[in-house]
């Protein structure tokens, strides 16, 4: 999809993208997972947000790569930290301990109460009683696995998700709690005063959604210019509610589609380079 | 006290059928040309625990050398599925693969446990997971100070460790530098342990905290010059990306992977 502003031609792609930067401020410490969160956090960095401080699991504290990494340990990562430490480190007293004031997530498939899958899909699974054990006997695709997130959902003070908006991935319910968002009836968090708040924003391609406060469910709060209503119902697996006052999402400026254009430019020259030095 | 040997030479000697075996690396360092060597000498029924499986063990689990697998995220960096690994897994092709999963956080804290000799680490995860409902290994504890429910899992005790490092001095000791993810740990948490390193330098010229395995702790040193390639060693190569996406067209048709397997490890090809 493409979308006119006044003078600016933009993707759905980029407009998801900067919003997701919009959502950082300059003075957080953001952990970073890779693939779209590492774009949006990066398009942040170098916008409104330049002294953002990126932790990658990989152990790299307070990077500033050039370009996108391709893997979560790129030698980027580890060339343009303030330092780097171990991998133990870096969950135990860096997260664990209490140093990460957002934990910036992707997804495969997220639910109504943020809970996020990227273990598996189930084959057949049935529509009530979902149980994630059961598909994990019954996987129709096998997918990589829970990484950092499930510590970072829980370690970090709160957790920002990023992910394109489409029936597969927003399901009522997720096959496979990888990372827990408010768990299977949104009280997942009542009563645990040692863990955080949880993903306070989910921002996609057509909209942004927050929890609602006292149900923890999803509702959108803000929709991306030239979206409707009926878009976000159509892309979304449960009965999608709409905040009482329902926000415009501000269109990308056209400074911040250079930079991240000019980004994935590098980037897409970096890693199409051939190895060795 | 370590000994310098042929690659050839330590996997003989230290790895056997049936062990439990760590190749470690935090996508900096894979040690591929130990993992191809251990393919080579047709190792079997190993019990394979890295936390990012990554290319090395999917060419391992589709050389057949794998009984079960400890991971915590299986895939091509950036790219995709490790189809050897799924294969494996789905249609028990070329063998039965039992898989064990974890998070990071836990993996990263059961190789310190391992390196600190203890049976078991604890720390706050896998809160509101269902991880620990497809994991047996993961146990709740209960902090007998605070009351809080904390996570538990058993302690990595690897028979062997195997990591690759940038130098070692004509003593034997390591230097590790860049990203240095579980190195220490694995090689201090397994019994034996292996260490390729690119060269063999008089003096390492250490800066007081650097990450420094010393020659007491590591058995074997065979020297490979990029032996973590088509990952990278900082100082010395960069990530070959080129190799991790054309992989995924390689491993996903099992001819085409024999193939490869044929020419490029057992003829001791390029890779």
């Amino acid at each position: 999809m493409t979308t006119h502003n006044d003078s600016v031609e933009y993707t759905s792609a980029e407009m998801m993208t900067i919003t997701a930067a919009r959502a950082l401020r300059n003075d957080m410490t953001c952990f970073v997972g890779i693939g779209l969160p590492s774009e949006a956090a990066n398009v942040a960095r170098l916008t409104h947000a330049p002294d953002v401080t990126l932790i990658y699991e990989s152990g790299t504290l307070q990077t500033k790569p050039d370009v996108l990494p391709l893997s979560i340990g790129d030698g980027e990562l580890c060339e343009s930290a303030l330092a780097t430490v171990s991998v133990p480190e870096m969950f135990r007293y860096w997260l664990q301990g209490g140093h990460i004031d957002v934990g910036f997530l992707g997804t495969a498939q997220i639910d109504r109460f943020a809970n996020l899958n990227t273990t598996v899909i189930a084959a057949n699974h049935p529509d009530s009683g979902k149980s994630g054990a059961h598909s994990y006997a019954n996987p129709k695709v096998r997918l990589p696995g829970g990484g950092g997130a499930p510590e970072i959902s829980t370690n970090a003070k709160e957790v920002f998700i990023t992910v394109k908006h489409s029936k597969r991935t927003f399901v009522k319910d997720v096959d496979f709690i990888t990372t827990v968002g408010f768990g299977r009836d949104g009280k997942g968090r009542d009563n645990r005063p040692t863990i955080g708040r949880g993903p306070s924003v989910v921002i996609t391609d057509l909209c942004i959604l927050r929890p609602d406060p006292e149900t923890k469910e999803l509702i959108v709060t803000s929709l991306h210019p030239g979206t409707t209503k009926e878009d976000v119902i159509e892309a979304t697996g449960w009965e999608i509610k709409f905040a009482d006052t329902l926000e415009d999402t501000p269109a990308p400026s056209e400074k911040e589609l250079t930079i991240l254009r000019e980004l994935k430019a590098r980037t897409a020259k970096a890693h199409s380079a051939q190895g060795a030095k | 006290m370590t000994k310098f040997m042929t690659l050839k030479d330590a996997v003989a000697t230290y790895i056997k059928d049936g062990d439990t075996i760590a190749l470690e690396g935090f996508t900096h360092l894979i040690p591929f040309a130990a993992g191809h060597e251990i393919i080579r000498q047709k190792k079997r029924d190993l019990s394979l625990i890295r936390m990012t499986p990554d290319l090395i063990y999917d060419q391992l689990v589709g050389a057949g050398c794998v009984r079960k697998l400890t991971f915590s995220w299986g895939g091509n960096p950036g790219v995709g599925s490790l189809h050897r690994v799924r294969d494996a897994i789905e249609h028990d092709y070329p063998c039965k693969l039992e898989t064990v999963e974890h998070s990071h956080a836990a993996m990263a804290n059961a190789y310190e446990a391992g390196a600190a000799g203890l049976p078991l680490a604890v720390f706050r995860g896998y809160v509101g997971s269902e991880l620990p409902d497809v994991n047996k290994e993961i146990a709740t504890i209960t902090c007998p100070f605070t009351g809080e429910q904390l996570a538990a899992i058993p302690a990595i005790k690897p028979d062997v460790g195997v990591i690759h490092a940038q130098k070692a001095d004509r003593a034997g000791n390591v230097l590790i530098e860049g990203i240095i993810g579980v190195q220490k740990e694995v090689v201090l948490s397994a019994k034996n342990s292996i260490v390729t390193v690119e060269e063999i330098v008089d003096d390492l010229n250490v800066t007081p905290n650097a990450c420094v395995l010393p020659a007491w702790t590591v058995d074997a040193i065979a020297v490979v010059p990029e032996g973590a390639k088509p990952s990278y060693t900082l100082g010395y190569y960069d990530r070959d990306n080129n190799y991790y996406k054309q992989w995924d067209n390689i491993s996903r048709d099992r001819d085409t992977f024999n193939q490869w397997l044929e020419s490029h490890v057992f003829g001791e090809g390029e890779a």
